[in-house]
């Protein structure tokens, strides 16, 4: 199981999934503070509900408010760089670099993808902590 | 849930813990900075916004010089991209305040923007940290605080004044390796500089 969490975890950083940020994040865990990882993803998932939930709004109303998309954007990108989601924090520049030139098409476009690796690191990193959960 | 008092977890050699206020609106980046410091051995507050900052300072005049003092903070770290005031608002708000201008501040940004790193020190920020903020950052400035805060409660020099567009104070012995006001040299990043200003 241990062995099994472990190669998990290797696989998401040779995936590029994540990045040294995450390992900053691990060096913070101790036995004072045991899940602490495990916390901050957690926070990040429930917060950037509200974020998502904004821009698809954005979207859907006011498509062309660039500065509204990019600042709801930015907030998303810092959280994401702060728990170490390199796939996704690329995804949220790419997103911001629509916004720059004003493309809407782009930006919806993008913002699936946004999405989509937001999901897919979530699923990735549930499974991982439930591995190394039933290691201990 | 605007303002979360931590204690820190280790003893103190004085009866007197660096007190550090941390300001940001993201609650992953509070959660994160308040484990850094945490770990370093500081006793953090951390709030949401630059106004609940000032509240919790006591600018708006509630809080008495008492209280005030029992409260001490050593040192404020603060986002510069915030919702209402900004960082950049929040430094300027306290430095000019002759209350609150002693109290060294930090600004935390994720963005590599020269002009604003320079516009924040030449305010008189103590330094300009690139975010995500790193465990050897903090762990740096707690040391340079607390030999600076030492000495500037000995000398009782007055922090720099307006007219200082170096920020060269006598208390520092060395320039800080992340950040002058003269020289502009901030630490070395891998992602290429963004010009673009959000």
């Amino acid at each position: 199981m241990e062995r099994q969490a472990a190669y998990l975890r290797n696989a998401l950083f040779d995936q590029g999934y994540l990045d040294e940020q995450f390992l900053q994040l691990e060096d913070l865990q101790d036995e004072t503070n045991p899940h602490f990882v495990e916390e901050v993803v957690k926070l990040f998932y429930t917060d950037s509900v509200r974020l998502i939930q904004s821009i698809e709004l954005t979207l859907k109303n006011t498509p062309r408010d660039f500065e509204k998309l990019d600042k709801i954007m930015h907030q998303f990108k810092g959280s994401s760089t702060s728990i170490g989601a390199k796939k996704v924090k690329k995804e949220c520049t790419q997103f911001q670099e629509y916004c720059n030139v004003g493309n809407v098409e782009g930006c919806i476009r993008e913002f699936q993808e946004v999405k989509q690796e937001h999901a897919a690191l979530k699923r990735k990193l549930e499974h991982y902590f439930q591995l190394a959960r039933e290691a201990r | 849930m605007a303002v979360e008092d931590i204690g820190s977890g280790c003893s103190s050699s004085g009866d007197q813990e660096f007190h550090v206020l941390a300001v940001d609106d993201s609650i992953i980046d509070r959660k994160v900075i308040e484990r850094l410091l945490k770990i370093s051995c500081c006793k953090v507050t951390a709030v949401d916004s630059g106004s609940r900052a000032l509240q919790y300072l006591g600018i708006d005049g509630e809080r008495s010089s008492l209280e005030f003092d029992e409260l001490k903070v050593n040192l404020i770290i603060t986002d510069y991209s915030m919702p209402g005031m900004t960082g950049y608002e929040l430094l300027k708000k306290i430095k000019g305040s002759t209350k609150l201008r002693q109290i060294p501040v930090v600004i935390m940004s994720s963005e590599n923007i020269l002009a604003r790193i320079d516009r924040c020190l030449e305010e008189g920020a103590e330094d300009f940290l690139m975010k995500p903020v790193q465990l050897s950052d903090v762990e740096r400035l707690r040391d340079f605080m607390l030999r600076g805060g030492e000495e500037e409660r000995e000398l009782g020099r007055k922090r720099k004044t307006p007219d200082d567009s170096c920020d060269c104070r006598p208390l520092r012995k060395r320039p800080t390796p992340l950040a002058t006001a003269c020289s502009s040299t901030f630490r070395a990043l891998e992602e290429p500089v963004i010009v673009h200003e959000s």
